[in-house]
């Protein structure tokens, strides 16, 4: 009876560590926080109906932002506690035991790739395509609210193991067979890893369906592919990667758990199972991933370097070819993760070659990118610096790529720290530092105000210091030979100092992380000076520059009629046509995907602790929901022309009455002037003066 | 949301609609496609895996293959009839041929459960050997869409004797038409790869 009410949940699930109590005590107190604030400011219905069902792809972008950062912060506890556990575990035990010290570094993984870089790259192509490509909502709202409350599932699925089983998967990211078969790996930790990475990869297919459909069929009249603005383009070869490679992650995790659920013996060492074709078929997926987040990326370089030098982006063409022969090639390279595995001299230098011509178009683009800066008047804005940053470390990273690329060099790095610093360049340069200046260039037009340029700079510097001072180490460790995922080494090796300095530069970037927090901060205590109110700060050349900031729920009042690349620039150079409105249709709220979404998260967890009742009812659940959802008529509602055009006069008067109080004090606040603006206002609010 | 606009604005809206899901519905029938390319290539690499166990050609009746190949093509060709019917609006006539699909779905499903279970019945399953978990997890994956298909048909049906032929109930039988014949060409390479090689 026990067995079918809670499966395999028992005492001894509940936490006992010290870092699962933590884990708990920090996830119940939140909760607590939250909950109390909300009902505090009653604030749940405006919760509820504002923000949580809403299908406007501008909330859910910022959704994306918000549970990304979280779990930012999340991971990055993750790094620190490696970094330290290696920097003292010289010769002794450090503080860490060698399974938590597995757990975590997987953990690390997993959080930094599917609810950080992922979360952050969808809440970016969220906001900003539909704005790009003027259209005022996407082509499914219904499956884009359904895949980010999938996301948010995988988030909370991922950190569950803190109050259930008190284990997480121990294995490397990929949870390579056979290590991740029931044989190996008994306890759940593989299971929550399983269902997290399941559940949020659904809405990642979903998501990049929806955007595949958006992007060709709901551009503005007069938007030709070849005139679509390069974000638009590098989301677009990027969901084209998604739809093409996460179906083979659904599968192949589902292998994994038939073999650990069922018993079957795809990836086992027994019964004619086959753990190398795990290793294909995760890589299939695992490889193009990178690109996934990479080519956005690249996008948003693009609009950047444009906008920044005053000019329109140089070889628009070649760049658009080589984001898709980035898109192509890196289908077909995923054999260079295991080179070491056997596949014979003739496999491995095919696959070696692909990789080497991956560098090909890559180089266009920053050929496109130089030329675009060549004889530009170019402004040096935080967004600009994140990207002379991204190329002074996606160098270095791209560099060490294609000597990894060479089988035998391969053989000597294979599963080295040289590799860890590798892939971190890339990712780190590429897709964040791409994300950062993307959210630095875009923040006008997501909150209204820009962001504060100085505070700005100083994040940048640190990241980009921190960044070296960690990674190079790494770089040298590894060619000393330190393999990575090492807990404990002998005292003899010399390491120290290495892992010390790396551990130094983790701080240096948590310091970064921590001023980005600020410059976000500052700028709203000065945002009645940094207010965007023309909607186009930067003199932008693309769509979303022309509708106000930050942009209003239909995002076009009037749907733009387009002839030109740089179409917005085209139409300041000729004078904007005057309004003409007519109605505009809207998509409904929905709470099906929220709905659907806690549901799908018991079907996780049902099958984590093998709660029958609990998936069979859950997935009756789901069924029954989408059924209704389907069904239901009239899933849209009219804006009248009259009413649009009110609310765009009402609009620009409250901007009028907002502007006329200007807030003109000095410049950006810098540290100083912000750490004093803070002490002045606690202390006010202590002294109850205010 | 009809009543404020001039029809002709309405029908663009439509057909954009329209066009825009079938256009989704493909891409997505192509990530399916791709589920089953992995399950296809994994069956591909373990089928001689036996593990001292029963192999194919011990195991399968290409007659209850071949009934479940006919069962299936058929029903492709009766809802083929049965989208021509909805799509001129004949609602009796499209209810009288999704219904026969129905039924020979339903019929499809039963074979194969048969098999599954003769197999079963001889002491072997999914765990014997990896050949017989790609055979159950391939074979099976696709009779869970049929189920679905199903499921989804049925529900279907049903709103169509509650609420007629719109176009919105047109366009899902569209995309249902599509997801069956999807199943259907899905079905012919399990047939070949499966069955008839099996006995090569």
């Amino acid at each position: 009876m026990k067995e079918f009410l809670i499966g395999n949940l028992t005492g001894k699930s509940l936490p006992h560590e010290w870092h699962t109590i933590l884990g708990t005590v920090t996830f119940v107190l939140s909760l607590i926080a939250v909950v109390a604030f909300l009902t505090y400011t009653k604030r749940w219905k405006w919760l509820w109906t504002e923000w949580l069902t809403s299908v406007d792809p501008k909330k859910i972008g910022i959704m994306y932002f918000l549970v990304a950062a979280f779990m930012l912060v999340r991971g990055g506890i993750d790094v620190i506690m490696i970094w330290l556990q290696q920097a003292l575990a010289s010769g002794s035990d450090g503080y860490l035991s060698a399974q938590h010290f597995q757990e975590i570094f997987t953990a690390h993984g997993n959080i930094m790739v599917f609810f950080v870089a992922m979360g952050l790259i969808f809440g970016l192509i969220n906001f900003i395509v539909p704005l790009q490509i003027g259209a005022r909502d996407l082509a499914s709202p219904f499956m884009n609210t359904l895949g980010f409350w999938l996301y948010v599932a995988g988030a909370v699925m991922i950190n569950m193991f803190f109050i259930f089983g008190g284990e997480y998967a121990a294995t490397g990211w990929l949870a390579v067979a056979p290590l991740s078969g029931k044989e190996f790996s008994p306890g759940v930790g593989v299971d929550y890893m399983i269902w997290s990475l399941q559940i949020s990869g659904v809405g990642t297919t979903l998501g990049a369906i929806n955007f595949i459909m958006t992007i060709l069929k709901m551009r503005a009249p007069g938007m030709s592919l070849l005139k679509m603005p390069l974000f638009t383009w590098g989301s677009l070869c990027s969901m084209v990667m998604a739809v093409s490679v996460f179906p083979l992650l659904t599968a192949t995790l589902f292998l994994l758990f038939f073999d650990r659920y069922l018993g079957t013996h795809f990836f086992t060492t027994s019964g004619g199972g086959n753990p190398m074709m795990y290793t294909n078929l995760i890589w299939m997926w695992g490889h193009p991933e990178v690109y996934i987040l990479m080519l956005p990326s690249f996008g948003v370089f693009s609009e950047i370097v444009s906008t920044f030098s005053r000019k329109p982006i140089a070889f628009y063409k070649s760049n658009v070819v080589g984001m898709i022969g980035i898109s192509v090639v890196a289908l077909l390279v995923w054999l260079h993760h295991f080179f070491t595995m056997g596949a014979g001299a003739e496999v491995n230098s095919a696959f070696g070659v692909a990789t080497m011509i991956i560098a090909i178009p890559t180089t266009v683009l920053l050929f496109s990118w130089i030329a675009t800066m060549y004889k530009g008047k170019i402004q040096f804005t935080t967004p600009m610096l994140w990207f002379l940053g991204f190329v002074a470390i996606f160098a270095l990273g791209g560099i060490s790529g294609v000597l990894l690329a060479i089988p035998p060099v391969d053989f000597q790095l294979h599963n080295s720290l040289f590799l860890v610093a590798h892939f971190h360049s890339t990712v780190i340069g590429g897709v964040l530092f791409g994300i950062f200046a993307g959210l630095n260039y875009w923040f006008p037009k997501i909150a209204g105000f820009r962001l504060n340029e100085r505070i700005g700079r100083y994040a940048v510097w640190t990241w980009i210091v921190g960044f070296f001072v960690a990674f190079t180490p790494l770089y040298i460790l590894g060619l000393m030979g330190a393999t990575r995922r090492l807990d404990k080494y002998d005292d003899g090796n010399g390491w120290q100092g290495f892992y010390t300095m790396a551990l130094v530069g983790g701080l240096i970037i948590c310091v970064a992380v921590a001023l980005q927090v600020v410059q976000i901060i500052a700028s709203y205590m000065q945002k009645r000076r940094l207010i965007d109110e023309s909607g186009d700060p930067w003199n932008g050349r693309t769509l979303e520059w022309s509708v106000p900031s930050p942009a209003p729920s239909y995002n076009f009042a009037v749907i733009p009629k387009v002839t030109t690349r740089d179409a917005f620039y085209e139409m300041k150079l000729r004078g904007l046509p005057k309004p003409h409105y007519k109605a505009i249709h809207m998509p409904h709220d929905t709470p099906a995907g929220i709905y659907i979404s806690v549901f799908a998260f018991l079907v996780g967890f049902g099958f984590v602790w093998n709660i029958i009742w609990l998936y069979v009812l859950s997935l009756l659940a789901i069924i029954i929901i989408l059924i209704n959802k389907t069904f239901k008529e009239d899933s849209e509602y009219t804006i009248p022309a009259e009413v649009v055009e009110k609310m765009e006069t009402v609009r620009a008067e409250k901007m009028k009455a907002f502007i006329r109080t200007p807030d003109y004090s000095k410049e950006d606040m810098g540290l100083k002037e912000f750490v004093s603006t803070v002490f002045s206002w606690a202390w006010g609010l202590v002294g109850g003066k205010r | 949301m009809t009543q404020h606009h001039p029809s002709a604005e309405t029908e663009a809206h439509e057909a954009a609609a329209d066009d825009r899901t079938m256009f989704g519905f493909w891409v997505y029938l192509m990530t399916d496609l791709l589920m089953f390319a992995v399950l296809f290539a994994v069956y591909a690499v373990l089928r001689n895996s036996t593990a001292g166990g029963p192999d194919g050609a011990e195991l399968f009746s290409p007659t209850l293959a071949l009934i479940n190949t006919l069962l299936l093509l058929t029903s492709s060709f009766t809802i083929g009839i049965a989208l021509l019917a909805a799509r001129n609006g004949l609602k009796q006539q499209a209810l009288v041929w999704f219904g026969l699909t129905f039924l020979l779905g339903t019929a499809f499903l039963g074979v194969e459960l048969y098999e599954f279970y003769e197999i079963m019945h001889e002491g072997y399953n999914l765990r014997t050997s990896a050949f017989l978990s790609s055979f159950f997890v391939l074979v099976g994956t696709h009779g869970v869409h049929i189920t679905s298909g199903l499921l989804w048909l049925g529900v279907t049906m049903y709103y169509v004797a509650k609420r007629g032929l719109n176009r919105s109930m047109v366009r899902k039988l569209s995309l249902l038409s599509l997801f069956w014949h999807f199943l259907d060409i899905v079905w012919i390479f399990i047939f070949t790869v499966v069955y008839l090689m099996a006995f090569v």
